[in-house]
Formats: C-alpha cells, sequence, structure tokens
C-alpha cells in the first residue's frame, strides 16, 4: 500500500508499504529516518517515541497504515518543532547560540545525559512534549512524563539533571 | 559485487574545546558524540543502511536438549524474495565452532541443541519479514534428550555429557565433565580458626539469571567484497576478538575481514561474546549481497549470554570482640550450555569471594556447570556480583549475633593498603573500605514520609506509586549498607594489552592531534577520555577520534572496568612518544636558538613548545611544519599471574577497585512492595579523568544492581530449561519511577601503578548495590530473605494467602 503523511512539517509518501508494517519500520527503512529507536518494538521501552498529532506515541505499535494524513515529528524534527513554539510565544526572535539543537537536546549533552544514546531519540521527545505541557514540572512530575521510557546506562539521575536544567533555562529566558 | 561503504556511519568525530576549557583530564568535557546522538544522526549498527542490501534472520531451537533428526529447507527456499538459507551442512570450512576461551560454540547447530534458542538454521531474503517467514517454513524434527538443569542433574553419575571428548585446558581438572571448570582457594587453617570462633553463622543463597538488557539490539551489516573478502560493520565490545573468531570460520585470513565499529546501543558484558556476526558474513559471501542482520527484543534474549546464576553456601566466624576468624564458601554457577567466559567468572568468584575484608584463613570453592540452561558469561562485575550479594548478608547476620552495628562490624574487619587477598596477593595501592563506609554512614538521611504533603498524600513517592495501594498504611522504612571489591582489567595472567595509534600535524594553520585505537565506544565515555589525555599529553586544541575499525591494533575488550586504564594507558602512552619525537624535530630546527631547548625540561602547552619555568620556545605549528608525527604502540598493564589449581594462590590480578552503598527503602508490608527511597554511593577512583561520566558510570552501575535486588530475572522452566519470559513486558528493568536518587561521593586516593593514579570505574558500584537493598529490606521487615530478586510473595507469604479458594 501507499502512505501519505507530514513528517517533521514535510508532506512524505512510503511505497510499496506491507499491511503490517509498523510507523517506526517505514520512519527508518522507508524514509531515511533512523534516529527513533528500535529497542523492542513491543511498547515497552519508549525509545521510538514520535509525536502523532501532537500525541507521544511509541511509532513501533503504529501500524503504518494508520497514519495516513496525519502528522508525525521524530527526534530528528524536534528542534524546528521546538523552535516553532519558541517563537510562537515570544516577540523575541533572537536565538541561542546553539540554533540548531532544541533546549532539552542541549540540556541532554551538557547535564551528561547521554550515554550509548539509545534511549536518547525517545526520551527527548517525551521530555520536550512535558515541557511543552507543563513549563514548571517537579521531580515527580519528570519522573512520571519519563516512566514510559527505559535507560539502561545512566541510573536516570543526570536525564533528571538535563530535564531540570532545560526547565531552568526555559524560565531564565524569559 | 556492491561498491563503496554503506551509508549512515558516524563513529568518529572531530572534537574542538571549548573558549574557556583547556578539555584536559580531569575535566567533565562532554561527549564529542553527544550532539549526533541528541538529534538521532548517530548511526548505531541497525542504522547501518546498504544499496540492495538483504536481511539475515536466524531460526532457533524451540527446544533446550534434542537431537536434530532433520532439517527441510525447502519450503523456506521456495517463499519468494528469499536468497539463501543455510545450515550446518553450508559452512565453508572445517571450523565450525567458535568461543571466547573454548571454542565449543556451534555456529548453527550440528546434530544436537543443547539450550532453548541455538542457532539452527539462518535466512536471506529482501524483507525481514520475508526472512523471518522463510525461516518459519523451515521444517526442524527434533528427538528429546533429558535436560541437565541443576547441579544435581549436570553431576549426576548418568549425566549425559553436554560436550563429548573436552579437549580444553580445564578438562583434566575437572572432577566431571560437566564441570566447565572449578577453582578452589585455600588459604591458613580453617579448621584450627573455627575453633577461635565465638560465632559462626551459615547461609544459602540464591542469585537469578540477570540480563544486560542493552537497548541497541545486536545488529551489523556485512559487505562482501571484490577480493573475496568481508566488511562488517558491528556492535561489539571488542573487535579483533570478533576477529579472531570469526575469520577462520569464513576461511578468510584476518586482513579479509576488515571490521568497523559501528555505533553501540550499550553492552554491560553482553556484546563480549559473538553473536550474529559469523551469520551475518556467511550469508553475505553466499549471496554476494550486503546482508544486515537486526535482533528484535525477543531473539535478543536468545542472542546474547547471561549472568551467571548462583547457589551459594558461605560459613563466616568471628570472635566476641568482632573480628572474623575465617570464611568458608561453595559458590556453583550455572553456565547454561556453553562455556563463554565462564573460566574467567569462576576466577573472579573464587578470588573475590571473600570480599573486601581482612581474613586470615579461608576455604572457597567455586565451580561453573555445564547444563541446558541459557548460555551465561560476561556481565558487569563478572563473577564479583553474586559473590558480593551473598558475603554482605553474612556479614550482616554476623554483625547482628555479635550485637554490632553492620557498619562498625564490617569496619573492625575491612582490608587496608597492604593486605593479603586470600589468594596471598598484596593490595598494593589505596583500598578505603572503612572511609566508604564512614562517608555513607554521616550523610543526612532523607526526610521520613515525604509522601505527605500540604496538598495530601502523593502516592507517587509510596510503595505502589500510581497503583494507589497505599497512603503510607503499613509501611515500614528500613537501611541497608554493603561495600564490594572489583579487579580491574584482565586477570590470571592474560596478555592484556591495548593499542594507541596518534598522530600529530598542522591542519589549516593549527596543531591537531588524531587518536585511532580498536577501542569500542559503548556508551561509556572512552571516547570522551581519549581526546582529554591527548590534549593533556600534547598540548592541542583540536584532537579528532578515528573510528574504532581493525586497521589498527587490538585495544582489548571494553569489559572488566579496563578501557581507560588500558587504553586510555596506551593512548598516553603514544602520546608521549610522539611528544619525544616532537621536541626532537624541535630542537634539531630550533635548538640553537635557545639554550633551554637543550637544558629545560619541555612541555607542550597550548600549542606551544614551552619550558617549564613557562618560558614559550615555539609554536607547534613551526616545528611540525609539513610533516605530520605518528606513533602507534602497544602498552600492557604490569602482568598478572594465574591461580594455583588447587589453593587459588596468585598475584592473579592488576587492580582492585571499591565501591559501598547505603540504601534507604520503603516497604509496604502487607503487598510486599519495596520503593528505593535513597542509593547512595561512595567509591574510590584513584583519579577521575572526567568527573562527569564516572558519576554516570556510578549511577548506571548502581541502577543495574536495583534491579537484580528487586525485579530483574530471566526464568527458566526448571523442567524443560526453556525461558519464559524473553520480552521486556516480563523482564523487567527499572524504569525512572523505580530508580531513587543516587547520591555519589567520589575518593580519588590515586593508585601509582595505573596510568594518572585512576582506577576502573565501571563495575564496582554494581556489587554493592544489590546487597545493599537486601540489607535494607530486611532491616525493614525482619526476614531473612536468601535469594534475589526479592519479590512479593517473598515479603508477605502471599502464595498461601493467595491460592485460589476452589474447593470451598
Amino acid at each position: 500500500m501507499r502512505v501519505h503523511f507530514t513528517v517533521n512539517g514535510r508532506p512524505q509518501r512510503a511505497d510499496d508499504v506491507w499491511e503490517g508494517e509498523s510507523l517506526l519500520y517505514v520512519l527508518r527503512e522507508r524514509l531515511g529516518l533512523p534516529g527513533s529507536k528500535n529497542a523492542c518494538e513491543q511498547g515497552e521501552c519508549g525509545s521510538c517515541t514520535v509525536r502523532l498529532d501532537g500525541v507521544p506515541v511509541c511509532s513501533c505499535l503504529v501500524a503504518a497504515g494508520q497514519v495516513e494524513g496525519r502528522e508525525v515529528v521524530t527526534v530528528e524534527g524536534l528542534a524546528d518543532h521546538a523552535r516553532q513554539r519558541s517563537d510562537a510565544v515570544s516577540t523575541d526572535s533572537r536565538r541561542s547560540e546553539d540554533g540548531e539543537l532544541a533546549p532539552i537536546q542541549r540540556a541532554f549533552i551538557d547535564a551528561g545525559a547521554v550515554q550509548c544514546g539509545f534511549c536518547t531519540p525517545g526520551l527527548l521527545v517525551a521530555a520536550d512534549e512535558m515541557l511543552e505541557r507543563n513549563p514548571n514540572p517537579t521531580d515527580a512530575d519528570i519522573r512520571e512524563a519519563l516512566s514510559g521510557n527505559l535507560c539502561r546506562c545512566t541510573g536516570y539521575e543526570k536525564i533528571m539533571d538535563a530535564v531540570r536544567l532545560a526547565v531552568a533555562r526555559q524560565a531564565e529566558g524569559v | 559485487m556492491p561498491n563503496g561503504t554503506p551509508t549512515r556511519i558516524t563513529q568518529g568525530t572531530r572534537i574542538t574545546r571549548g573558549a574557556i576549557a583547556k578539555g584536559g583530564i580531569g575535566e567533565s568535557t562532554l561527549r564529542p558524540d553527544g550532539a549526533l546522538k541528541v538529534t538521532g544522526e548517530f548511526a548505531y549498527a541497525s542504522d547501518m543502511w546498504h544499496e540492495d542490501m538483504l536481511w539475515g534472520h536466524i531460526l532457533r531451537s524451540t527446544v533446550a536438549h534434542a537431537e536434530i533428526v532433520s532439517i527441510d529447507t525447502g519450503e523456506a527456499l521456495a517463499l519468494p524474495g528469499v536468497y539463501a538459507v543455510m545450515t550446518y551442512d553450508d559452512l565453508p570450512t572445517e571450523v565450525t565452532h567458535y568461543g571466547l576461551e573454548i571454542q565449543d560454540t556451534p555456529v548453527l547447530a550440528h546434530g544436537r541443541v543443547r539450550h532453548h534458542g541455538e542457532p539452527v538454521a539462518m535466512v536471506a531474503a529482501d524483507h525481514p519479514e520475508t526472512a523471518r517467514r522463510a525461516a518459519a517454513r523451515i521444517k526442524v524434527e527434533y528427538r528429546d534428550l533429558p535436560v541437565l538443569t541443576d547441579e544435581a542433574s549436570a553431576l549426576a553419575p548418568d549425566a549425559p555429557c553436554i560436550h563429548d571428548n573436552r579437549t580444553d585446558d580445564h578438562a583434566p581438572h575437572v572432577p566431571h565433565p560437566n564441570i566447565v571448570h572449578r577453582q578452589p582457594v585455600r588459604r591458613g587453617d580453617v579448621r584450627e580458626a573455627r575453633r577461635r570462633a565465638d560465632v559462626i553463622v551459615t547461609g544459602e543463597y540464591v542469585f537469578g539469571m540477570q540480563d544486560q538488557a542493552f537497548l541497541g539490539p545486536e545488529s551489523g551489516l556485512a559487505v562482501p567484497a571484490e577480493d573475496g573478502g568481508v566488511d562488517l560493520y558491528i556492535a561489539t565490545q571488542w573487535l579483533h576478538s570478533d576477529l579472531r573468531q570469526i575469520a577462520p570460520v569464513l576461511g578468510l585470513p584476518e586482513d579479509k575481514v576488515r571490521m568497523t565499529l559501528a555505533g553501540v546501543g550499550g553492552a554491560f558484558g553482553g556484546r563480549e561474546d559473538l553473536s550474529m556476526q559469523i551469520h551475518a558474513c556467511l550469508l553475505a559471501l553466499r549471496t554476494g549481497k550486503p546482508v544486515k542482520i537486526v535482533y528484535n527484543r525477543f531473539e535478543s534474549f536468545f542472542g546474547h549470554v547471561h549472568r551467571h546464576p548462583a547457589k551459594l553456601r558461605y560459613e563466616h566466624g568471628a570472635t566476641k570482640d568482632g573480628r572474623l576468624t575465617h570464611v568458608t564458601a561453595r559458590i556453583v554457577l550455572d553456565g547454561g550450555a556453553y562455556a563463554s567466559s565462564s573460566p574467567a567468572v569462576v576466577g573472579n568468584a573464587a578470588s573475590l569471594g571473600v570480599g573486601p575484608y581482612d581474613v586470615e584463613d579461608v576455604d572457597i570453592e567455586v565451580l561453573a556447570l555445564y547444563t541446558n540452561n541459557p548460555p551465561c558469561g560476561a556481565m558487569r562485575g563478572f563473577g564479583a556480583v553474586q559473590a558480593c550479594f551473598a558475603y554482605e548478608a553474612q556479614m550482616d547476620k554476623l554483625a547482628k549475633q555479635l550485637g554490632l552495628d553492620p557498619v562498625e562490624f564490617r569496619r573492625r574487619n575491612a582490608m587496608s593498603q597492604g593486605s593479603l587477598m586470600p589468594t596471598g596477593q598484596v593490595v598494593d595501592s589505596p583500598a578505603p573500605v572503612a572511609e566508604l563506609l564512614r562517608r555513607l554512614k554521616a550523610l543526612p538521611m532523607p526526610p521520613e514520609r515525604q509522601w505527605e504533603s500540604s496538598e495530601g498524600t502523593d502516592v507517587r513517592q509510596l510503595p505502589g506509586g500510581l497503583s494507589n495501594t497505599t497512603h503510607g498504611e503499613g509501611v515500614v522504612r528500613g537501611v541497608g549498607y554493603a561495600v564490594g571489591i572489583k579487579n580491574v582489567g584482565f586477570s590470571e595472567g592474560f596478555d592484556d594489552y591495548s593499542t594507541a595509534r596518534v598522530r600529530m600535524e598542522v591542519v589549516a594553520g593549527e596543531p591537531v592531534a588524531t587518536v585511532h585505537t580498536a577501542m569500542a565506544e559503548v556508551g561509556q565515555g572512552g571516547v570522551t577520555v581519549h581526546a582529554q589525555i591527548a590534549r593533556t599529553e600534547l598540548g592541542v586544541a583540536q584532537v579528532t577520534i578515528q573510528p574504532a575499525d581493525t586497521r589498527v591494533g587490538s585495544a582489548g575488550s571494553t569489559s572488566a572496568s579496563r578501557q581507560t586504564y588500558v587504553t586510555g594507558g596506551a593512548v598516553k602512552h603514544a602520546c608521549e612518544l610522539v611528544r619525544e619525537q616532537v621536541l626532537e624535530r624541535g630542537r634539531r630546527t630550533f635548538g640553537a636558538s635557545h639554550p633551554a631547548w637543550s637544558t629545560a625540561e619541555l612541555l607542550l602547552e597550548d600549542g606551544r613548545v614551552v619550558t617549564d619555568g613557562g618560558e614559550v620556545l615555539a609554536d607547534l605549528v613551526d616545528v611540525l611544519g609539513d610533516e605530520a608525527v605518528e606513533v602507534e604502540r602497544e602498552w600492557r598493564h604490569r602482568p598478572t599471574e594465574p591461580f594455583d589449581r588447587h589453593t587459588g594462590q596468585g598475584n592473579g590480578h592488576v587492580q582492585y577497585s571499591f565501591a559501598a552503598h547505603r540504601a534507604v527503602v520503603e516497604v509496604d508490608t502487607e503487598l510486599g512492595l519495596v520503593k528505593v527511597v535513597e542509593l547512595a554511593c561512595a567509591q574510590d577512583v584513584g583519579k577521575a579523568l572526567n568527573p562527569l561520566s564516572v558519576h554516570g558510570q556510578i549511577q548506571g552501575g548502581t541502577t543495574q544492581g536495583l534491579g537484580i535486588a528487586l525485579m530483574e530475572e530471566i526464568v527458566v522452566d526448571p523442567r524443560t530449561a526453556r525461558v519464559k519470559n524473553p520480552s521486556f513486558t516480563d523482564y523487567l528493568i527499572p524504569t525512572i519511577l523505580d530508580t531513587p536518587t543516587i547520591p555519589v561521593d567520589v575518593l580519588e586516593l590515586a593508585d601509582e601503578h595505573a596510568p594518572y593514579g585512576l582506577r576502573g570505574v565501571g563495575e564496582a558500584p554494581t556489587l554493592s548495590s544489590t546487597p545493599a537493598v537486601l540489607a535494607a529490606i530486611r532491616d525493614a521487615t525482619g526476614l531473612e530473605l536468601n535469594r534475589t530478586p526479592v519479590r512479593p510473595e517473598h515479603l508477605t507469604e502471599s502464595q498461601d494467602c493467595w491460592l485460589p479458594d476452589i474447593a470451598g
């Protein structure tokens, strides 16, 4: 089958898609967007998290056909997505020096939240969505929001640090 | 033949230091691959892609022990889109087995399968689903054999041999052919010491089978080359060890199997053995097309070895004043169907089995079995983890019997620099065991009843969390301590070396260092540290880290907490030689211009040659000119010795590392649910080359220890030896909700034998985390708890309560 949908703001078309293929497979193997990760392919680890019409989902559990006509944001489009959000709420058009990264991406690097990095894309999409909803989260809020994303390297402490850092920088930036 | 390299290779990165920091050792410089990893551009092995590539899939045995009566591949081959189906009969050479230490593992099963999930056949097809469906059409007829699942069945007089006609080095010395290796450690006179003991405690302990559960699945891409060789892009821990095992099976000289490290999504020991490397290469050579294999999570649980489950029996004695008199231990590790690294795991458990304590009279026996359970091998902590769980439980038991505080009792027996190991080896660098415990004990306690807030009860802070199972009723707090000892580096006489190639040249008017090693970056941050070392030693800002591949000599394994020590040591050594050559060139060119060239101690700093007094003699750009300086060298740590087969005596280890934990838990005693409130760690790291990465290692290792304490266990059916929970649905690893805050206290007491005084960091925190959590739960509940992981039914006896009342 053929599937049309929007990925990171761009219309995309995938041809010869099997009915059984997941959104994750189509992104990774047909559209050249391997940023969403294939750690469990059964909806347990969150490493394939993308936004589907704004809602974070495990793309491994979404049948490709279900995304016909819908909008997907992956880690590859996260920086643009975050930039559009901040442009929408702020008349200040100044950009950080690191204009290519979303604040949550920068914070993950700075806080040491990345080791092997396999969980990172999914965590970033989930964390960014939480910051969009809740710009001032408590630690318990952060843990709850990220509870669907497994990380095996960090023990989550630096991930907590990274989200707190992004929150603090967001607050300072206003 | 396909040409060129596959797309999506991002290993190896150019790094520029920040404007303020120098970016040398001791600084928390940031990962060079960080930006690629947060944008999704970093290419892991499963992201590799090649035009015209095929997908490989492996058919695995559905039974644990059976003869293979027949294999029919006809229907699989007939499926459109299938390019090749291979079985044992299709292997190209006489070499059909591989293995890290003992070559007992068949590439594809030959006449018999020995564990559930053993590779039997494989398929290459143009779509992964086609490959899976084709594999499902292969008909394998099995004739069941008796299943050996424990010591009693494996060592029974009539037990079938898991491996007939063993020829390995251990075979002549083991009391039964189903024992892979046995290592006693005997010191002093336990019988005599027992008489001096005022208190003796014994205990039997069970340690479950843990999985590394790295998130990046086993995967790789094999590309056949014009010259008949193959290029393999692979996630592994040790490229050259893979190469040594792969090439003979393919019938190729090693220089025709060119390996490049693809992005590695975690390892923790689980990538030390081969997984799909040979299979992908065979299919690529057979079809003449690039072949990619990616395991899914189900297959990953069968595709790598696990941590050895263990049964441990300990006896500890002490005098009334709290001094250990003796320790005896018998540790039985289940190695499963193939040897993997079982012999070395035995050596570790035996030599480290007493823990970080001074004990003169010791009698330890450790053995690993061959059974039909899943093969077990390397995992973070490597034999020391299982022992630490048991000896720390014993230490608490003894302290209780003596009426002593558990930390005080440990302090009285803590080893220190100059102590003798039970192997007779002198601990010849700092061993701050008592100090680590003292620091933990001095930490403030997390506040009680943190779930209470002005807005009512926050159930997220309670055992059971959002399941809303308690608002504090029945919740009891407990506190536990534990400390452990781990060796660093490969032991028992292994020639443990690494190789580094360092080049220095002028690029675009700036001096640039290039570091090339075969070190597998698996997430630990070795690439960060190599650049820091080059900056410190060579005084340059810009360092390029080359992709790890087999065009440079072996770096050894990314395991045993060894890479910063050994490959870091190799990079340091190569940098020093480069520096000497650069200075020599400077003396030749500029020596006449200033007497300091021949009289002063010269350093490279900020891109210049300076005297130790700080006088600038020349710019590196001018010294180097158009000609690069390049050095490739092997570097070794101090040699070690094998342990005596009968007494276990010998200087078997190169370095020891120490970590301790304090766990604070809250237990819902009615439901048996545990919340770890805080899990603090104190560790001596010798020298923190990158403090941020050191913290990350300690917190990550701590959390894996928490996992085996509370939830992680591969459950193997004791009747069939089949794995019952090969998924993240049923094999649980800690989420961010299960993981508490992990305060870290880092000591830096230099080991003068090691580069920069550093001590391997990665494994020690995985040891004491588990027994600290267990001790805290015992403290809260008063239960004995002699197995890990602890499950709710162990805390509530709910097995009885919940028996269905059918009769009523």
